[in-house]
C-alpha cells in the first residue's frame, strides 16, 4: 500500500494540479490533441469507407489497412516524426500519428458495417423505387450504425491511449506526468499519472458507450424487444461483427 | 568516404550505421523477439482455461470478457507504470503487461472458435463414445483452430508493436534503440529500429500463417482429396465466417476480428 498511499498523496496535493506541467494543463493538452486527431480521422476515413461500402468495392483495401495499422508501433512513428523537421511544429507530429492510428478501425468498421447490411433489404428498398442516395441514407446507414459506432469507439479509446505515448518523445499530454516521474525516480508520481491516464481511458470508453446507446437509431424501434447484443457490454465493446 | 560521411551527416539511411552497430541491432531484436514470444505464449496458456471456463459456465463469460476488455482500455504506458511497484524495472513488468493485453484477443477468439464448432459434429463424436476431454482435443480444438490461429496472429502482431513501449523501463527491445536515438537526434537508428520492428511483425504473422496452414490442411485441401476428414471441417470453416466473409479464410478472419484495437 506504500506506493499507492504516496500516489494518493501526490494526487491530493493541489500544487501538482496547477501550472504548465500540472494535471489540468496536461489533461487539456491530452483532450485537445486526441479530439483534433479524432475529428480529422473521421473526416478522412468515414466518407471513404461509407462510399466504398455503398459501392461494395475495396474490401481488400479496408482489411489490409487495418492489418498494417496493427503492425506499426505508434512509438516508432512518433519517434520518426520527432527526428524529422516536423518536430518544431508543436502538436502536429502527435496529431498526424494519432490520425494514422485512428483511421484503420474507423475505415474497417464502417466498411464492414455497410457490407453486412442484409442484401435482401437493400434489394427490397431498390425495388420500392429508392434511389441510390435514398438507399444509402435511409437503409444502409441506419443498419450499419452499430458497427460504425463500434469503430468510432475503438478509435476514440485508441487515440486517447496512444496520446499517452506522445510523452515518450517529449510531446505534451497526460503521459508527461508518468515520464516526468520516471526521470526524477518519483514512483508515486508515476503511479498517480498512470492512474489518471487509465481513468481517463475508462471514462472515455464509458462516455462513448452511453452516447452510443442514447443516439442509436435502432433503439426506439427495438426498445420493446430485448436486444441480445446489449446483454453484455463486453461482447459489444469488442465489436466483433459476428455479434453486431 | 561517403559511407563514413553518412554518420556524420546524420542521414536517414546509413550503411555505415548498420555495419558498425550490427551487434547492438541484433541484441535489441533478440530481446524484442523473446519478450514478444514469452508474452504471447503465457497469454495463450492463461487464455485457454479462461475461455474454457467461460464456455462451460456462462455466468463466468460476462466477467471474463468484461475484465479482459477493461484491461485492454488501459493505455500501455499507464499499464507498465501501474505494474512498476510490483515488478520494478524488469522484463517481467513488460511481459505481464503484454500478457494482459493479449488475453483480450486470445480469449475472445478461442471462444468464438469453440462456438463455431457445429453441434452435429459434437453429437456425432458423443455418439461414437467420445468423452469430454477427447471431444475437446480431437474434435472441437481442430475445428476451432482457424479462429484460434487468427487470434494468435493478431495478438502477436500487436504485441510486437506494443513491446517498443517497454523501453520506458529499459526493456523494450528495438524500442530501446529508438529511445536512445531520440535524445541525440540519431535519424539512422530511429529509422532502422522502426523498420526492423515492422519487419518483425510481418515475419511473425507470416510464420504463424504457415503454422496455421500446416495444422489445418483441410482448409486448403480444395476438392482434391475427398477424405471424410477433409470434408467435415470445410463445411464448418464456411459456417464460421460471418456474412459470407471474403474470398479467402484470411479475409474472413480479418473482417471478423478487426475492431479489436491496437492500444499504442
Amino acid at each position: 500500500m506504500g506506493v499507492l498511499g504516496d500516489a494518493w498523496t501526490w494526487l491530493t496535493t493541489g500544487a501538482n494540479w496547477s501550472g504548465t506541467s500540472g494535471v489540468w494543463h496536461r489533461l487539456g493538452e491530452h483532450v485537445y490533441v486526441s479530439g483534433v486527431a479524432l475529428v480529422l480521422a473521421c473526416l478522412v476515413a468515414l466518407p471513404v469507407a461509407l462510399y466504398l461500402g455503398h459501392l461494395g468495392k475495396g474490401g481488400a483495401l479496408a482489411i489490409n489497412i487495418s492489418n498494417v495499422g496493427r503492425a506499426v508501433p505508434v512509438f516508432a512513428v512518433l519517434a520518426l516524426f520527432m527526428v524529422s523537421p516536423l518536430r518544431n511544429s508543436g502538436y502536429v507530429p502527435t496529431i498526424i500519428a494519432l490520425v494514422l492510428f485512428a483511421v484503420p478501425p474507423l475505415l474497417t468498421n464502417a466498411y464492414v458495417g455497410m457490407r453486412e447490411v442484409d442484401r435482401a433489404v437493400v434489394e427490397a428498398a431498390r425495388g420500392m423505387g429508392m434511389s441510390g442516395r435514398q438507399v444509402f441514407v435511409r437503409v444502409e446507414l441506419p443498419l450499419a450504425y452499430p458497427l460504425i459506432m463500434t469503430g468510432l469507439r475503438s478509435a476514440s479509446v485508441q487515440v486517447v491511449a496512444t496520446a499517452t505515448i506522445a510523452a515518450m518523445v517529449g510531446q505534451g499530454g497526460l503521459g508527461r506526468i508518468i515520464t516526468a516521474g520516471f526521470n526524477t525516480y518519483n514512483t508515486p508520481q508515476v503511479v498517480a499519472g498512470a492512474l489518471l491516464v487509465a481513468l481517463l481511458a475508462l471514462f472515455v470508453e464509458g462516455a462513448l458507450l452511453l452516447i452510443d446507446r442514447l443516439i442509436d437509431p435502432g433503439r426506439r424501434s427495438a426498445s420493446a424487444r430485448s436486444r441480445p447484443s446489449q446483454t453484455s457490454g463486453a461482447t459489444d465493446a469488442a465489436g466483433s461483427p459476428t455479434t453486431a | 568516404m561517403s559511407a563514413q560521411g553518412c554518420l556524420a551527416a546524420n542521414d536517414w539511411i546509413c550503411g555505415e550505421y548498420l555495419r558498425s552497430r550490427s551487434q547492438e541491432l541484433t541484441d535489441a531484436t533478440v530481446q524484442h523477439i523473446w519478450i514478444t514470444a514469452v508474452s504471447v505464449a503465457i497469454g495463450l496458456i492463461v487464455a485457454f482455461p479462461l475461455a474454457l471456463l467461460a464456455r462451460s459456465r456462462p455466468a463466468f463469460a460476462g466477467p471474463v470478457l468484461g475484465l479482459t476488455t477493461l484491461l485492454y482500455t488501459i493505455p500501455s504506458l499507464a499499464m507498465f507504470s501501474l505494474l512498476l511497484p510490483f515488478f520494478g524495472l524488469s522484463a517481467g513488468l513488460v511481459i505481464t503487461g503484454l500478457v494482459l493485453y493479449s488475453l483480450t484477443i486470445l480469449v475472445r477468439n478461442i471462444m468464438a472458435g469453440l462456438e463455431s464448432v457445429p453441434e452435429e459434429a459434437r453429437e456425432a463424436a458423443r455418439g461414437l463414445g467420445y468423452g469430454p476431454a477427447r471431444l475437446l482435443w480431437e474434435v472441437e480444438l481442430p475445428l476451432a483452430l482457424p479462429a484460434l490461429m487468427a487470434g494468435l496472429r493478431i495478438a502477436t502482431v500487436s504485441t510486437v508493436a506494443l513491446t517498443t513501449v517497454g523501453s520506458i523501463v529499459g526493456k523494450g527491445g528495438l524500442g530501446n534503440l529508438i529511445t536512445d536515438a531520440l535524445t541525440s537526434f540519431f535519424k539512422a537508428q530511429v529509422l532502422a529500429a522502426s523498420v526492423l520492428c515492422v519487419l518483425l511483425a510481418v515475419v511473425a504473422d507470416l510464420l504463424l500463417l504457415g503454422v496455421q496452414r500446416l495444422l489445418t490442411p483441410w482448409t486448403r485441401a480444395g476438392g482434391g482429396r475427398a477424405s471424410r476428414r477433409a470434408r467435415l471441417p470445410r463445411r464448418t470453416d464456411r459456417a464460421a465466417r460471418p456474412g459470407g466473409g471474403g474470398p479467402s479464410p484470411e479475409d474472413g478472419r480479418a473482417t471478423a476480428d478487426d475492431p479489436v484495437k491496437a492500444v499504442g
